[in-house]
């Protein structure tokens, strides 16, 4: 098979031979991200269909900018940045939203004095690492995602999934870096609070004793 | 600092981006405070936990969609005849 994927030949390589005209290198990079990007893009969307849809168009503008990728980011963020933009149309285009950026319709509600204080706080029975082995704690995760509201879903999905920084962020979703910030502590804070509830240990929950706000040390 | 500051700050602690003089304090409060130590302790587990997730599955026959729509466009874009 010509296609299968070589992790000694780096991003870089198959870049440039992908640049010189050889397609067997563009379709090495894309078996290597096609499944990080539908993933990605099937979290974002929550429909198969479209995150089929972005993800092809995804690699076709790829294919078809290949000549502006200077390397200034990683290829793999670079690629990210293209299905998040994408994504973002269908979004728009689901909420009727074609004119108005994301950033400009929800700004207002992002400051950090409407933060919602922790309410179910307690020591989880298991660590991560075990839970990772278990098969049914994805689906445990993939349905606390869904219950985000997609501002808060994306921010978290490309800064704690996809290990793209803050700055990164923030670019890939038109959004400022103040603004991300908050998105992603309201998205971490809601994801802890719903996983806290189930995974958390009845007999070692911390009742707060006093008001939030008024505790100081 | 009180239990809203410290959850203002919260992503730059965990991060570990957060400014050194607040550091201390964020620290000096998590030790008299419980509940914040858990919350944070909470908050480490729920990012690890999603960043060893699992990705999505590529369907078998999208994978096939989508290598054929490349081949397409790379004939369009790089075999035109003169």
């Amino acid at each position: 098979m010509t296609n299968q994927t070589t992790p000694e030949v780096s991003d870089t390589d198959l870049v440039a031979r992908a640049k010189a005209g050889e397609l067997d290198a563009f379709e090495t990079l894309t078996n290597r991200y096609a499944q990080r990007v539908y993933s990605l893009t099937l979290r974002m969307l929550r429909q198969e269909q479209d995150a089929e849809d972005v993800t092809q168009q995804t690699f076709l503008s790829a294919l078809e900018n290949l000549g502006g990728f200077r390397g200034d980011a990683s290829f793999a963020t670079w690629l990210l940045r293209i299905a998040t933009h994408a994504a973002l149309k269908v979004i728009r285009k689901r909420k009727g939203l074609d004119t108005i950026s994301l950033e400009a319709a929800t700004e207002e509600a992002d400051s950090y004095g409407t933060i919602p204080h922790p309410e179910y706080i307690a020591d989880w029975r298991q660590s991560p690492e075990e839970l990772v082995r278990k098969h049914e704690i994805q689906r445990l995760l993939d349905d606390a995602l869904a219950k985000l509201d997609h501002k808060h879903r994306l921010v978290f999905l490309l800064r704690d999934i996809e290990g793209m920084s803050v700055k990164e962020t923030a670019e890939a979703l038109g959004l400022s870096e103040a603004n991300t910030k908050v998105r992603l502590l309201r998205a971490r804070l809601q994801l802890r609070e719903q996983l806290t509830r189930i995974l958390g240990d009845p007999d070692r929950r911390v009742v707060q004793t006093h008001p939030p706000t008024e505790q100081e040390h | 600092m009180k239990c809203a500051e410290l959850l203002a700050t919260l992503n730059e602690y965990v991060d570990g981006t957060v400014d050194p003089a607040i550091c201390e304090e964020f620290e000096k409060h998590m030790a008299g405070c419980n509940p914040c130590q858990v919350v944070v302790d909470n908050i480490r587990q729920t990012i690890t936990l999603f960043k060893e997730g699992k990705p999505y599955d590529l369907p078998i026959t999208f994978r096939q969609r989508l290598h054929s729509a490349l081949r397409q466009r790379w004939r369009e874009t790089h075999c035109r005849k003169p």
